[in-house]
């Protein structure tokens, strides 16, 4: 009986521990949602005004909240990032699966989990004085800008973007390369027109991936970017992220009051954007291993 | 006459097709090398910069804004003690929730309904985290910019994972060891206790310290939280910190570059500490696999 008692008890402790789940999940959500209520309670803010506004002067006389500026400079640090990254990483994951042997794999592994576990400051460092330097003596870039930003973004993105698709192209059964190398097609055939293809929604999943983790990178854009919310999409600009704004107020460089709920707002809005995205490539990630594939293209 | 060319056509157009296909293998593996050749420069650059700096008075020193006589040390210690209360927290509700999940938890709504949380938690950028550890630890539970504040911040953020390379790590575990101890009348808990956690003991370790070594180089969440003028090691848990990130952060900023130097000294200390972290989980891997016996 005792042992009984005893068993149960413990069952439900796990169950607790599980839930915690439940608990941060909750605490993240109160935590954004009470300081954006703060944020649009007030007499100077509007969701309207927030949502269209093409100003974000956070502090001043006159603050003026309109998040475009910032959605502009995410959209441009990120989606520069994937416009290098994903071309990259597909290549990178279509060599690793198709052509490469077996001692090249062996060392891309570890290349690729060096890659993923430099911390995100060591990038940023390296972005604001390594590349950024260089890009302002060819470009004439203004010190803080988005280019520098994105170039190291893009690297960062790799491992991610690589090791998704790599595992979509290896998921692909080898009889459909067989078949293809018997119609007389060469490996670069072969991978191009039949592989590609055929993994196609793991490598969607994989870019997916790779943008959110982009939107949500904060210390490379936060060093390197600078801090003015810029409307603009000219990569030799300095500009301010959702991300930057809200690690520009984590550092007390803005001063307190409703630029700082004006963070949580801009949190948020983040949340919401990469939650969406991610949803989405989990979604995919989940139909391709319940064997989406077969079910799609052999029945 | 004309079955000859043909042939000849078709020989070149299969030499068009070889180059073509050698050209595209080029292109791609020209892919993976740009990676390569990045972490390469990264690394030389980070290296190149800051090796000089490093010596035992730099691991001593507090930070000052001489930059000769400028230290990480209390960054060191901060880094330890919250790599350490991390690990207090997260290892004891992160193992028992895989547990749970592993082991006792039906197929129902709520278990579901838990795996879509967690895996949605995990993507959650790290800033994000930064603002709840303000907004909930600091504020709502009134800790103050501590070093308890900031390791239940980073505590939370890692969860997930932990949660998830745990549940992988009991998975493995075959079925037989379970039904022998349940058939010879142990109850569900004492069969995970005596016949499941211990063999996926040495997987669940690797999982928290490579998850930890993920934390631990986090900046964004503890931008809110450590502070830069915490310039002695926190005696307390309710004590302001600092931490080697946040010091590669404010030092990669400033505007003398004789402290860009030092940052690059700090980020090979973190390296360093990320490296040895990682062999030790690597090892801890490699020993158990050549001591499996099943």
């Amino acid at each position: 009986m005792k042992r009984k008692s005893k068993e149960r008890i413990i069952s439900y402790i796990l169950l607790l521990t599980a839930s915690m789940a439940v608990f941060i999940t909750i605490a993240i959500l109160y935590a954004l949602a009470a300081g954006a209520f703060r944020f649009f309670a007030d007499e100077r803010v509007s969701i309207i005004e927030f949502l269209t506004g093409k100003h974000w002067v956070p502090s001043g006389g006159t603050p003026s909240f309109g998040v475009l500026p910032l959605l502009a400079g995410t959209t441009l640090a990120a989606g520069g990032a994937l416009l290098f990254g994903a071309p990259v990483g597909i290549g990178a994951a279509l060599y690793l699966a198709e052509f490469a042997g077996k001692r090249v794999r062996a060392i891309a592994k570890p290349i690729l989990e060096i890659l993923a576990g430099i911390p995100s400051i060591v990038y940023g460092f390296f972005a604001l004085l390594v590349i950024s330097p260089i890009i302002r003596e060819i470009f004439g870039a203004s010190y803080f800008n988005a280019m520098s930003a994105i170039i190291v973004m893009s690297i960062m993105i790799l491992p991610i973007i690589v090791s998704v698709s790599d595992d979509a192209m290896r998921s692909i059964p080898k009889e459909i390369r067989e078949a293809s190398y018997a119609m007389g097609a060469t490996k670069w055939e072969t991978a191009v027109r039949v592989v590609l293809p055929s993994a196609s929604s793991g490598i969607l999943a994989a870019t997916l991936l790779g943008l959110a983790r982009a939107i949500g990178e904060t210390m490379v854009v936060t060093l390197a970017a600078g801090s003015v919310a810029q409307f603009t999409f000219n990569p030799l600009n300095e500009i301010q992220t959702m991300t930057s704004y809200i690690a520009q107020v984590a550092t007390g460089d803005i001063p307190p009051g409703i630029a700082v709920d004006a963070a949580f707002a801009v949190g948020l809005l983040l949340f919401i954007i990469t939650l969406t995205i991610n949803f989405i490539a989990s979604h995919i990630v989940a139909k391709i291993k319940n064997g989406g594939w077969r079910r799609r293209r052999i029945r | 006459m004309e079955k000859e060319e043909d042939k000849m056509n078709e020989f070149k157009s299969i030499k068009a097709s070889h180059f073509k296909s050698k050209i595209g293998v080029a292109i791609t593996a020209s892919c993976f090398l740009i990676a390569v050749l990045f972490l390469i420069w990264l690394l030389f650059s980070v290296f190149s910069q800051g090796i000089n700096r490093i010596n035992l008075e730099f691991l001593t020193n507090f930070p000052s804004y001489k930059p000769d006589k400028a230290g990480i040390f209390p960054a060191i210690v901060g880094s330890v003690y919250l790599m350490l209360l991390t690990l207090a927290f997260a290892i004891p509700i992160g193992v028992g929730a895989a547990i749970y999940l592993a082991e006792f938890a039906g197929n129902n709504i709520y278990t579901n309904f838990l795996r879509h949380l967690i895996q949605n938690l995990a993507g959650v950028p790290s800033i994000v985290f930064g603002l709840v550890g303000v907004a909930i630890f600091v504020r709502f539970f009134n800790l103050g910019r501590s070093l308890l504040a900031g390791s239940l911040t980073l505590a939370i953020m890692s969860l997930p994972t932990i949660i998830v390379v745990a549940e992988e790590s009991l998975r493995v575990i075959p079925r037989q060891f379970r039904e022998g101890s349940l058939a010879i009348g142990a109850t569900k808990w004492e069969t995970v206790r005596y016949h499941v956690l211990p063999y996926a003991m040495p997987d669940i370790i690797t999982g928290i310290i490579l998850a930890l070594s993920r934390a631990i180089g986090e900046t964004a969440p503890i931008l809110f939280i450590g502070s830069i003028f915490a310039k002695t090691p926190p005696s307390s848990l309710l004590d302001g910190f600092l931490a080697l990130p946040l010091t590669i952060f404010y030092w990669t900023r400033h505007p003398n570059p004789q402290f860009h130097e030092l940052a690059s000294a700090t980020i090979i200390v973190l390296l360093m500490i990320l490296l040895s972290m990682n062999g030790v989980a690597i090892a801890i891997r490699h020993r158990a696999q050549t001591r499996r016996e099943w």
